[in-house]
């Protein structure tokens, strides 16, 4: 018989502990499959968020740290500078990455760290109960923007890819969703990208994962996986951001 | 004879932890410790190790996070506002049981304050400084010399317990220039197999970390620490006793504030006052059984300090009360004199008599 479907190998046996239809399973398993894909689980360390993915070092068979909240880029770099040979992950959320660690993030990113950023945006604090993230969108409800976040007061989404995209230092940054068959196998495609351009030490690269959280968005996870290309694709369009390889080899 | 050069306190820290095997550094520009951060620009570039300018004091810690899970020995530093913002770090990497070591070379406070030689960041350094239960390794040199030993000394100690330390220094011993020799530190590596290098397939993931949801499991992770801190607390007390065997006043000072009651011992002692002091070398683990020892014998204890009275808490807890403790002390960046210190034990003497 045929095998046409396995766990990846760098994803553990444990149960995930996420609630139903959340997609950070999916996510972790697009990660899981790069690893397994480059054949680097043996020379991985991850480093796992403050947030819901917090225990994500418990899922991946690889050598593990959990940063504190938002620190994950500048623990990743220690590691990285420590062990340049290494293979080194982040795995963070949008209050993570784009809140409490923007400063380690966007300077990570300029110092263009040979590092992989996986950041999932789903525009909520899921851990701590569905607060108002840094990018809820404009009239979001939540448990802290319970009338809808408004503008005037609470501010703007933050849009992390077109912000660093902005940058000299990154080498590849792209935002996929994880909401279809075929969103996910684009989400594959490029996560294994930002993996391999690691391996070949070209530099920081940093895919946004737009992800769905039934749970505090109030929405089934079929209706959450609707509301993805309803609201939140419209604010934060999908695609390549920026591509320093590609870009050189257009110009030369 | 062992050959000396010329460095600052600072310089001497650097040199000292690059010869202890230290190849990462991260830290982030302030006043008074900037000749170590430019000191390891300089080398590190030529020896293959790392010097990163961090974007804050938070990233700095955070990286030396990173590199001490890796088992290498890493360090930063900085002075009392940075060490403030490096808080959060040190608490995960205490709670995570790895070495590092953290530099304080302390300035006035509290806020932005000064920029002059203080001790006010006493407690922050010998009773946690983060949250948590946990303790750090504090090493108080009083001279440049001292800076190298104590710096290779902490590398030694942090991984000998898994634990962090820190060098508690102060504007003056970072800025002074003294003859040091660098000769006799040599690094002995430790192996470190709960590092996290790889798992090259060949053993099962090691993780790095500080949580545990479950509270029987975070209660017994406490437990364990605190009994290494007993094995600490027992094995590693480090003081200088000066003139303290027949001493009726026994002064406690440490870093420069204990080179200027040494002066005011001998000047003291040349008047027929029997002084003595103290110097904790250790200030975590804390010499309580020297000052428990020397309450049987001394009239009382003057604790010399350059901040509002920190230190002398650690000393009444260790004399247990049994003698009146005073305070001579200097804030904000002023240095007591040996004279303020000579008018402390005088007037201590009068009212005794």
């Amino acid at each position: 018989m045929a095998i046409v479907y396995e766990k990846p190998h760098a994803l553990s046996d444990l149960e995930l502990h996420y609630c139903p239809g959340c997609t950070h399973g999916i996510i972790h398993k697009l990660v899981a499959q790069a690893i397994d894909a480059l054949d680097i689980e043996g020379i991985t360390i991850g480093v796992a968020p403050v947030g819901c993915a917090v225990m994500a070092y418990d899922y991946f068979n690889c050598d593990m740290a959990e940063a504190a909240h938002g620190r994950a880029p500048a623990m990743a770099t220690g590691i990285k500078r420590s062990l340049p040979d290494r293979i080194v992950f982040t795995y963070q959320g949008d209050g993570d990455l784009a809140s409490i660690g923007m400063a380690e993030t966007v300077h990570a990113a300029t110092r263009g760290e040979n590092i992989t950023v996986i950041f999932v945006n789903n525009a909520i604090y899921g851990m701590t109960g569905g607060q108002m993230a840094p990018t809820s969108l404009p009239g979001q409800v939540t448990q802290t923007s319970p009338y809808g976040r408004d503008v005037k007061t609470a501010g703007y989404p933050v849009r992390v890819c077109e912000m660093l995209a902005t940058l000299d230092g990154p080498e590849y940054i792209e935002r996929v969703a994880v909401n279809s068959v075929k969103n996910i196998n684009n989400a594959k495609r490029a996560i294994e990208k930002a993996f391999r351009n690691q391996v070949e030490g070209k530099g920081f690269s940093l895919i946004e994962v737009v992800s769905a959280c039934p749970t505090n968005w109030g929405l089934s996870p079929q209706e959450a996986l609707k509301w993805i290309d309803d609201k939140m694709i419209p604010y934060y369009p999908l695609g390549v951001y920026k591509d320093r390889t590609a870009a050189a080899a257009k110009e030369a | 004879m062992a050959e000396k050069v010329l460095m600052k306190g600072n310089e001497a820290i650097a040199e000292a932890a690059i010869r202890s095997g230290c190849r990462h550094y991260f830290g982030y520009p302030i006043t008074p410790q900037t000749e170590l951060a430019a000191y390891m620009a300089k080398m590190m570039p030529k020896i293959g190790g790392t010097f990163l300018q961090a974007e804050s004091e938070i990233a700095a810690i955070n990286m030396v996070y990173g590199v001490a899970g890796t088992g290498k020995r890493v360090m930063t530093s900085s002075s009392s506002p940075g060490v403030s913002l490096k808080q959060e770090g040190i608490s995960y990497i205490a709670g995570s049981d790895l070495p590092a070591l953290i530099i304080n070379v302390q300035r006035g406070g509290p806020g932005l304050g000064g920029i002059q030689p203080s001790q006010s960041d006493y407690f922050q350094a010998t009773k946690g400084g983060g949250h948590g239960d946990y303790h750090l390794i504090v090493l108080a040199p009083a001279s440049v010399q001292e800076m190298a030993d104590l710096t290779a000394l902490a590398f030694d100690l942090a991984d000998k317990y898994r634990m962090p330390a820190m060098i508690l220094a102060d504007g003056t011993i970072g800025q002074m220039m003294e003859p040091v020799t660098l000769e006799n530190i040599e690094y002995k590596p430790v192996e470190k197999p709960w590092a996290i290098t790889g798992t090259e397939g060949k053993r099962k993931h090691n993780i790095i970390n500080s949580l545990y949801l479950n509270p029987e499991m975070l209660e017994k992770k406490n437990l364990e620490r605190f009994e290494r801190y007993k094995t600490v607390e027992e094995n590693e007390v480090r003081f200088e006793s000066f003139m303290m065997d027949d001493a009726e006043i026994g002064l406690v000072a440490y870093g420069i504030a204990a080179r200027v009651a040494k002066n005011a011992v001998t000047a003291l002692r040349a008047e027929g006052i029997k002084a003595g002091l103290i110097r904790p070398v250790t200030l975590w683990p804390f010499p309580k059984k020297a000052v428990l020892e020397a309450s049987d014998k001394v009239k009382a204890f003057v604790s010399v300090e350059l901040s509002m009275g920190q230190m002398i808490e650690d000393i009444k807890l260790a004399e247990n009360s049994k003698k009146p403790v005073v305070l001579c002390s200097r804030v904000g960046g002023m240095i007591p004199t040996p004279e303020q210190i000579i008018e402390t034990v005088k007037n201590l003497e009068g009212g005794m008599d």
